[in-house]
């Protein structure tokens, strides 16, 4: 009988890839295609596009909108466009009595889109009975920032932005939600609050992302600010949520 | 005032100071077409060059790109400048500068001498005018030698951080990733973690556990966990184990203060790490870490561009007498340096830079995976870094970086790069993994099969770590 794989107990305190074998100095084959699958699905990730006309269905009466950014490498290579609406959008989106609007934006892993933001979206519409809500915007080649552009031009008091975060070789479907009050052009990252790691594979569930979410909203609305100043008040909320925005 | 502009085929190219003939002449890469810096096309970039190869190295001392007033870095670099050490290069040109350095002549040791004759805005113009082999060949003749627990930096020899990150700095998780790294002969340079949560508390915890590991095995090397300089201050003076004071730092006062240092502070540090006198062979307590990009991210790049700005980041610290230094080449994203062929240009010239300059410059050679790069990018770059010397590279169990969520190097990186070049470790740590049974009879690392003693042992003990 083989002795017992020494790592096997190490294995359960971290995700890391220790106790692989060698091929002479080299990693086995097994654990290079392994490595190369995640790095193809992260790489996926990244260039996939959002399917609109699905997003769409889902999200009855969406507005579609874009960056400045044109393409991909153009998105990649240049942020600044990223933040910034296209010209010819403004008009898609005229002004209103809105309290928010939530925007799903493809950032940098449209599979993260695609695979959360819709249940997502619901479970944050529950919980918030009272609020005038605008039409959802879906926005591509889009930067958190560039939910400034499409709040200011709605005139909604707060934005919430959900987005497709960088892919990892773990995860590569992970959606974040920044949260800005009075969301114009030029808005510093500091005023903005942040929910990251949502998704289905041991991250954020929907539930308690939508519970932060609403809250959030609410005491930002009350409040009248959101980023450095909301975080702090976020004691009130129960552990397991506040330990995950303070992540 | 002098015309910067040169004619060919009929077509003048003019440029409109110092510091614009540099960005101009820099390598294609994006963060300087982001920030609108870069030349409009190859041949204004050939023709910078051609119009900085015929400038006097002098320039740089007479026209600081930064103002003095305005900069305590211009200041540094000023106030530090060794007339009697830069006067055998004081009358060249920067394009006769790139000859001589790649002439016979200019041997390791002429090299160190003039180290505290350079400013790092002259380095940085000279790597302008070099291919990658230039940065290469001219870089392995740098000998940039440290000490504290070991020697970091022999001719022959590779160096490695061992950095154990964890999500959640699990202590249990945390010892795994390091026995992992031990038994690849990986650690010499430093074992170095990353905290998920930065705090003093927790640096304290991260480090007790790092410190009695390494007093444990006997290992020489030393430990260190990357937490701001401020904290390790504090650290310190709750009576931490700190063997090496981290911090991230740039090429300008204001890019600095992006970071949350001065110049006054990382003194403060230094010497306080000083006085507890950890280190057994040597006194080089600072560890610094840097990168093209960081400035222009903080809007503290004074319209320099983004190779040049960096290599200001050496000046601070050389100032410091670091025991290892490292560009974090990759980690920054695309839209500074774009694919695979930007991120390995710009860790050779980081590397080329700082040792001319007298800095232990090691490598994170490393990727996100939004840049256009994978394995094979990164297997070139730490190949060339290793024949031009480098003084250490970063290791992560299996080249994944599961808490910064990026891809470094592997462990077995290590094994092939010593391997290829027969390039051992520090000597000190070395006779360590001999004294382990960790090396075979060929001067290999053993594999470790589950019935092996150590591997056992250390297992053991790493199981009851927390």
């Amino acid at each position: 009988m083989p002795p017992e794989d020494p790592w096997e107990q190490l294995r359960l305190a971290t995700r890391a890839r220790i106790g692989l074998g060698r091929a002479g100095d080299a990693m086995k084959v097994e654990d290079v295609l392994d490595f190369q699958f995640a790095h193809a699905m992260a790489r996926d990730a990244v260039h996939a596009k959002l399917d609109i006309a699905r997003l769409k269905t889902a999200l009855p009466g969406a507005v579609c909108v874009h960056s400045e950014a044109e393409g991909r490498e153009q998105y990649l290579r240049r942020p600044d466009l990223g933040r910034r609406l296209a010209p010819e959008c403004f008009e898609q989106l005229p002004r209103g009595e809105y309290d928010a609007v939530l925007v799903i934006a493809d950032g940098l892993s449209a599979t993260a889109v695609m695979h959360n933001a819709v249940p997502m979206v619901e479970a944050v519409m529950e919980r918030l009975s009272g609020f005038r809500i605008a039409p959802p915007v879906i926005a591509t080649q889009a930067r958190v920032a560039l939910g400034d552009d499409i709040g200011e031009a709605l005139g909604a008091k707060l934005c919430a932005v959900l987005i497709g975060e960088r892919p990892g070789l773990t995860v590569s479907d992970s959606l974040g939600v920044y949260l800005t009050y009075n969301p114009k052009r030029g808005t510093l990252d500091s005023a903005r609050n942040c929910i990251s790691n949502i998704h289905t594979h041991g991250g954020l569930s929907y539930t308690t992302a939508a519970d932060m979410l609403a809250w959030l909203m609410r005491e930002a609305l009350r409040r009248g600010l959101t980023g450095v100043g909301l975080k702090e008040a976020s004691g009130l909320l129960g552990g397991e949520t506040q330990a995950a925005l303070a992540g | 005032m002098r015309n910067f502009a040169h004619g060919f085929r009929g077509e003048t190219y003019r440029f409109a100071d110092l510091k614009t003939v540099l960005a101009r002449a820099s390598a294609r890469r994006s963060g300087d077409e982001l920030a609108g810096l870069a030349a409009s096309s190859d041949a204004e970039r050939v023709a910078a060059r051609v119009v900085l190869a015929d400038l006097p190295l002098k320039i740089f001392l007479e026209q600081p790109l930064i103002p003095y007033e305005e900069d305590e870095v211009t200041r540094l670099i000023c106030d530090t400048h060794d007339a009697a050490a830069f006067a055998p290069v004081s009358h060249m040109t920067v394009g006769q500068f790139r000859d001589w350095l790649l002439s016979y002549e200019a041997d390791s040791a002429m090299l160190a001498a003039l180290a505290p004759g350079l400013t790092p805005e002259m380095v940085a113009a000279v790597s302008k005018l070099m291919r990658n082999q230039d940065l290469i060949a001219v870089a392995r003749k740098c000998v940039v030698v440290k000490k504290f627990r070991n020697t970091v930096g022999l001719p022959g020899r590779l160096s490695s951080r061992l950095q154990p990150n964890h999500p959640t700095d699990d202590l249990k998780g945390i010892a795994a990733s390091t026995l992992d790294g031990l038994l690849y002969g990986s650690g010499d340079a430093v074992i170095g973690i990353n905290p998920a949560t930065d705090n003093v508390q927790n640096c304290l915890r991260l480090l007790g556990m790092l410190d009695e590991l390494r007093q444990r095995y006997e290992i020489p090397t030393q430990t260190c966990v990357l937490t701001h300089v401020t904290n390790a201050i504090e650290v310190m003076q709750a009576g931490g184990a700190v063997d090496l004071v981290f911090q991230s730092i740039a090429g300008s006062q204001k890019a600095n203060e992006g970071f949350g240092v001065t110049l006054s502070v990382l003194r403060e540090a230094q010497d306080a790490a000083l006085s507890l006198k950890r280190g057994t062979i040597g006194s080089d307590v600072m560890y610094f870490e840097t990168g093209q990009g960081a400035a222009l991210s903080a809007d503290a790049h004074w319209g320099l561009d983004q190779q040049t700005i960096e290599t200001r980041a050496y000046a601070v610290a050389r100032a410091f007498k670091p025991l290892l230094v490292n560009t974090v080449v990759g980690f920054i994203g695309p839209e500074y340096l774009y694919d695979g062929k930007q991120i390995i240009r710009a860790g050779l010239e980081d590397h080329f830079c700082a040792k001319l300059l007298g800095v232990p410059m090691g490598c994170d050679v490393c990727y996100t995976n939004h840049a256009e790069a994978d394995q094979d990018d990164m297997d070139t770059l730490m190949t060339l870094l290793t024949a031009a010397g480098v003084s250490f590279v970063i290791a992560v169990p299996g080249a994944d970086d599961v808490m910064l969520n990026y891809q470094s190097l592997a462990y077995h990186d290590i094994l092939y790069l010593r391997s290829v070049f027969n390039a051992r470790p520090a000597p000190e740590f070395e006779v360590w993994l001999e004294k382990m049974d960790m090396v075979d009879r060929a001067g290999r690392m053993k594999l470790p099969t589950p019935s092996n003693a150590v591997l056992q042992r250390l297992i053991g003990d790493s199981r009851n770590a927390a």
